[in-house]
C-alpha cells in the first residue's frame, strides 16, 4: 500500500523542536490517511506527546511541516486547527473541573454554536435556539460514549475513566475528520481500557481518521492499520503492525518485553 | 416548581429591590441602598470577567472613573445631556479595554493582575494631575440627570433618595439579567471554559483571546456605568472613583461574597458598603476591619460567602 | 552635567530603597510562589518603630534594631496566620489575603501610632556633600550602601552556607527539598522573616530622606514590584538590577519630563515590560508542559 503524501488527510513532514538544547524530538514524518488509525508507540521519553503537540498547534515546531488535507498548518492555532477537522484529547486530562459532564461536552459545540455576543447578552431567541441544539448533540454524544446517566454531575466527581470517555465525547462534538488520541487508556483499569477500546473501533468505523498515541500493545496492534515507532525524538521504524512487531530497532527499543506481548 | 437559577436571582433581587424600603428607618437608608447597587453593577462586571472568564483585574476602578467624569466633563465641555454622557462614557471606557486589554490579556495570574493595576493608576494619575479639566483631588461637580423632575412632571413623585435607589436598583436588575442571561449561552460556556483550561478551550475551536478582551470590554462598560451613576448621583467626584482602593473593593466585594455568583457578589458589595456605615461610630477600626475581613472570609471561606452558606444549608448533599 | 548627576544621585538613592523591596518581593515569591502585597507595610513598619522606639528615649541604633526584629516578627506571623492556612488558593484569593493584610497593618498602624509624618535624625548628619557639581546626603551614602551590603551579604548567605542553599533548594523544588530531609517550613519561616527584615531595614535607611507615616507603604511596593517584575521575577540580581532602574528612571522622568507624572514612569514601565518581556531582564521564559 503505497501511503501518497498528497492524498493523505494528516501529513507531518521532517517535524523537529528543542528545548533548551535537548532535542525532543527530530526529523519525524509520516503519513495519515483519511479513515485509517495510526498509532505513535515508542517508550517513556521518546517525544510522542511533544510530537502530538506540534501537531496540534500548542508547541511551534521549530523545523518542519505539518499539512491538514494539503493545506499547510504549521504552527497554527488550536481553535483555526479545530475549524480545519482536528480535535484531541490529553494524556493528563483537561477537563472542565467545575462544569457539568454535559457542559463539558457542550463546550466541544464551541464552533457550531457561536453567534453575536450582543445576541447571547440579551438572551435571544437565536441565542437560545443555538444553546439548545448543542445541548441536544452534546446529549446523543454522552449517550454515544456511555455516560448520559452522568450528565449533571460535576465532572469532577466522575472516574478516571468515565472522565477519558468524556475527553473523546467532547472531541467528537468538533465532528473532526481527524481525531488525536494522547494515551486514551493510560491510567485505566481493564474494564475501563476495553470500553475505550470498542469506542475507538466504533469511532473509526464511522470514518474518523485516528492518531493514537498508546502504551497497550494489545490494543495498538489490534486496532492500527499503520504504526510509527519513535525513540529519543527519532522515527526508527514504520509500517504494518505485523512488520513493526518484529522490527529488531523496535524490539531494542522496549528491551523485548513489549514486543513480544503483541504476539499473544 | 423548580426556578432556574436565573429566574430565582431575578427575582431575589426585585424583592430585595422593592421591599427593603418598608424597613427603612429614615430616607437616608435610601442612599446607602443606592450606593450599593451602584457597587453591585460593578461587582456584576467582575463576576463576569473574574467568576466567569477567570480573569483578574486590579484596575477596573480605571474605568469607574471614564464613566464618572464622562458625566461630569461632556455636558459642560460637549453639551451632551448627562445620560448621553453616560453612554458616552461607556462608548469610551469599551473603547479603552479594547485597546488596552489585547495586549494585556496574553498575561496571566498575578502579572495580568499587576498590569491592570498598572493602568488602574495611570487612569487615577491623569485625573489628579489635569488639574485645568478635572479640578484635580479636589473633585468636580456633576450635572444634575434631570429624570427625576421629568418624572414629576408625569406624577410621578419622587425625593431625590427614593429616585435614585429605584433607578439604580433598575441598572442593577438589568445588568444582573443580561449577565445570567450570559452565562447559559454560547459565549459565556465559551468562557467559562477558558476558565477551566486555557489549552482545551482551544482545542475545541474558542479563539481564547478574542472572547477574553469581550468579557474584558463587557466588564469595563459595567465598571463605567457604576461610574457614571455614582457621579450623576452625588453630584460631585473626586479622582479617588478610579484609584487602587476603589478597584480593589470591587475585587473583594466579588471574591467576598462569590465571585462565580451574581447574587453573591451583590451580597458582598453590600456588606462592605455597610461596613464604613456601620463603622461610623469605630471609623478609627474601619481599615483594620476591612483587612481582617479579607484575610479571614479568603481564608477560610475560599469561594466566597454565599457558596459557603448554601454549602451549609443545603447539608452535605451533593 | 551637574543637573544630570544630581537626577541620578536621587535615582541610585530612591532606587536603592526599591530594589531592597524588590529583593523582599523576591525572597518570598521564591519560596511561596506569593507575591506579598503587604511588602511595601514593611518598609513602613522599619521607619514608624524605627520613630517611635526613639521618640520613647532610645539611642537610634537600638530603636532601629528593634523596628527590624519587630517586623521579621511580623512577617513571620503573617506566613504562619494568612499565608500558610491559604496554601493552593487561587491567585485571586492569595492576592486579596496579601492585600488584606496590607490594609490591616494600616489600620494597625494608624491605632498603634498616628496618622501624621514622622522622621528621625540622619545617623551621620545632615550637611549636604559636594561630588562633581551636585549635592548627595550622607543618608543617602547610608541607603545606597545598606542595600548594596545587604544584596552581597545575601548572596553570601545563599550560595555559601548550607542553610542559605537548603532555601534555595526548597524555592526550586518544595517537595524534593523535603524528601532530601530539609525542613521546608523553617525554611518559609525564614524567608519571610528574611522579607520583612529586609523591608525595614529599607525603612529605617531611607526615613530620614523620605519621612515615613501610616500609608507610605503601598507607594513603595508597587514601585519594588515593578523593579522585580523588570528584572525578572525571582531573579534576586534582578531585583538589584531592576529596583535600582525604576528608581534612576523616575528620578529622570521628574527631573527632564515631569515631576507630577513621576510615580507614572514605574507603572508605565510595568506595562512595557509585561508587554514585551514578561520574564524580566534576567529571568527565564516558561513553557506550558501539557
Amino acid at each position: 500500500m503505497t501511503r501518497d503524501s498528497n492524498q493523505a488527510l494528516l501529513s507531518v513532514e521532517g517535524l523537529g523542536i528543542s528545548f533548551g538544547g535537548l532535542k525532543a524530538v527530530h526529523d519525524v514524518s509520516f503519513t495519515v490517511q483519511p479513515g485509517e488509525i495510526v498509532s505513535v508507540i515508542g517508550p517513556n521519553g521518546a517525544g510522542k506527546t511533544t510530537l502530538f503537540n506540534m501537531i496540534s498547534g500548542i508547541y511551534l515546531p521549530d523545523l518542519g511541516k505539518v499539512k491538514l488535507a494539503g493545506e499547510d498548518v504549521t504552527g497554527m492555532e488550536p481553535h483555526l486547527l479545530a475549524q480545519r477537522g482536528m480535535s484531541r484529547t490529553f494524556q493528563n486530562l483537561q477537563i472542565f473541573q467545575s462544569m457539568t459532564v454535559l457542559e463539558n461536552a457542550v463546550t466541544g459545540y464551541h464552533l457550531q454554536e457561536r453567534g453575536p455576543v450582543l445576541a447571547d447578552l440579551l438572551g435571544l431567541p437565536s441565542s437560545r435556539r443555538r444553546a439548545r441544539a448543542s445541548d441536544e448533540g452534546a446529549r446523543k454524544l454522552l449517550a454515544r460514549v456511555g455516560l448520559e446517566r452522568a450528565a449533571e454531575r460535576e465532572a469532577g466527581n466522575l472516574s478516571y475513566g468515565s472522565l477519558k470517555r468524556l475527553e473523546i465525547a467532547r472531541a467528537l462534538a468538533l465532528n473532526p475528520k481527524i481525531l488525536l488520541l494522547d494515551e486514551p487508556a493510560a491510567g485505566c483499569n481493564a474494564v475501563e481500557t476495553e470500553e475505550i477500546d470498542l469506542l475507538i473501533a466504533e469511532v473509526a468505523a464511522s470514518g474518523v481518521a485516528i492518531l493514537l498515541v498508546e502504551h497497550d500493545m494489545k490494543m495498538v496492534m489490534r486496532i492500527s492499520s499503520h504504526i510509527v515507532v519513535l525513540d529519543h525524538g527519532e522515527k526508527i521504524a514504520e509500517g504494518e503492525p505485523a512488520t513493526v512487531s518484529q522490527n529488531p530497532a523496535v524490539i531494542a527499543a522496549y528491551l523485548g518485553t513489549e514486543a513480544e506481548d503483541a504476539h499473544g | 416548581m423548580k426556578l432556574s437559577a436565573k429566574t430565582a436571582t431575578l427575582l431575589v433581587l426585585a424583592l430585595l429591590v422593592a421591599v427593603t424600603p418598608f424597613f427603612f428607618p429614615s430616607g437616608y437608608y435610601y442612599r446607602v441602598g443606592a450606593l450599593i447597587f451602584v457597587n453591585g453593577i460593578a461587582v456584576t462586571g467582575i463576576v463576569i470577567l473574574t467568576g466567569y472568564a477567570g480573569q483578574i483585574s486590579l484596575g477596573h476602578a480605571g474605568f469607574a472613573g471614564i464613566g464618572a467624569y464622562a458625566c461630569a466633563l461632556a455636558p459642560v465641555h460637549l453639551g451632551l445631556h448627562p445620560a448621553l454622557a453616560v453612554v458616552l462614557g461607556a462608548a469610551i471606557s469599551a473603547a479603552m479595554a479594547w485597546l488596552v486589554g489585547r495586549p494585556i490579556l496574553r498575561l496571566k495570574g498575578y502579572y495580568l493582575g499587576v498590569a491592570t493595576l498598572g493602568f488602574g493608576i495611570l487612569v487615577s494619575m491623569v485625573l489628579n494631575n489635569e488639574r485645568e479639566l478635572t479640578r484635580g483631588p479636589d473633585g468636580i461637580d456633576v450635572p444634575e440627570l434631570g429624570l427625576r423632575t421629568v418624572l414629576k412632571d408625569w406624577g410621578l413623585e419622587l425625593t431625590n433618595g427614593q429616585f435614585w435607589y429605584f433607578f439604580c436598583g433598575l441598572f442593577l436588575i438589568l445588568g444582573a439579567w443580561l449577565a445570567l442571561n450570559l452565562y447559559d449561552s454560547p459565549t459565556g460556556r465559551a468562557l467559562r471554559a477558558l476558565h477551566g483550561s486555557e489549552i482545551a478551550a482551544r482545542t475545541v475551536g474558542v479563539d481564547v483571546a478574542r472572547m477574553k478582551l469581550q468579557a474584558f470590554v463587557i466588564s469595563a462598560v459595567y465598571a463605567s456605568v457604576s461610574g457614571s451613576l455614582l457621579a450623576l448621583q452625588n453630584k460631585f467626584i473626586t479622582p479617588d472613583v478610579a484609584g487602587f482602593m476603589h478597584s480593589i473593593e470591587m475585587v473583594t466585594m466579588a471574591v467576598l461574597g462569590g465571585v462565580g455568583s451574581i447574587l453573591g457578589a451583590i451580597l458582598g458589595a453590600g456588606i462592605l458598603t455597610l461596613l464604613p456605615q456601620v463603622l461610623t461610630v469605630f471609623a478609627e477600626y474601619e481599615q483594620l476591619v476591612l483587612g481582617l475581613v479579607m484575610m479571614l472570609v479568603m481564608i477560610f471561606l475560599r469561594e466566597g460567602l454565599l457558596p459557603s452558606i448554601l454549602r451549609r444549608l443545603r447539608g452535605t448533599g451533593e | 552635567m551637574s543637573e544630570l548627576l544630581q537626577f541620578l544621585f536621587s535615582g541610585v538613592t530612591v532606587g536603592a530603597v526599591y530594589a531592597l523591596v524588590a529583593l523582599g518581593f523576591t525572597i518570598i515569591y521564591n519560596a511561596s510562589d506569593v507575591v506579598n502585597f503587604a511588602q511595601g507595610e514593611f518598609v513602613m513598619l522599619g521607619g514608624m518603630i524605627t520613630w517611635f522606639a526613639h521618640a520613647a528615649g532610645l539611642p537610634l541604633p537600638l530603636a532601629a534594631l528593634i523596628a527590624i526584629a519587630a517586623t521579621a516578627a511580623l512577617g513571620v506571623a503573617m506566613n504562619k496566620l494568612a499565608i500558610e492556612p491559604a496554601r493552593g488558593a487561587p491567585v485571586v484569593s492569595l492576592i486579596i489575603i496579601t492585600i488584606g493584610a496590607s490594609i490591616f497593618i494600616q489600620g494597625a498602624a494608624q491605632l498603634v501610632f498616628d496618622k501624621q509624618i514622622h522622621s528621625f535624625p540622619a545617623f551621620s548628619g545632615d550637611d549636604p556633600i559636594r561630588i562633581g557639581g551636585a549635592t548627595i546626603l550622607p543618608q543617602s551614602l547610608w541607603v545606597i550602601g545598606g542595600a548594596l551590603a545587604t544584596f552581597v551579604g545575601l548572596w553570601v548567605f545563599f550560595t555559601r552556607t548550607l542553610l542559605g542553599r537548603a532555601v534555595l533548594a526548597t524555592s526550586n523544588n518544595r517537595l524534593a527539598a523535603q524528601l532530601v530531609g530539609i525542613n521546608t517550613n523553617f525554611v518559609m519561616t525564614l524567608s519571610f522573616a528574611l522579607s520583612a527584615g529586609i523591608g525595614a531595614l529599607a525603612g529605617v535607611l531611607a526615613t530620614p530622606i523620605t519621612l515615613t507615616s501610616y500609608g507610605v507603604g503601598i507607594g513603595f511596593a508597587l514601585k519594588g514590584f515593578a523593579g522585580a517584575m523588570l528584572g525578572g521575577m525571582g531573579n534576586p540580581k534582578g531585583a538589584l538590577v531592576g529596583g535600582f532602574a525604576i528608581g534612576l528612571i523616575e528620578a529622570m522622568t521628574a527631573g527632564y519630563l515631569s515631576s507630577q507624572y513621576k510615580d507614572a514612569a514605574a507603572f508605565i514601565m510595568i506595562l512595557l515590560v509585561l508587554f514585551f518581556m514578561p520574564q524580566g531582564l534576567f529571568g527565564r521564559k516558561s513553557t506550558d508542559r501539557v
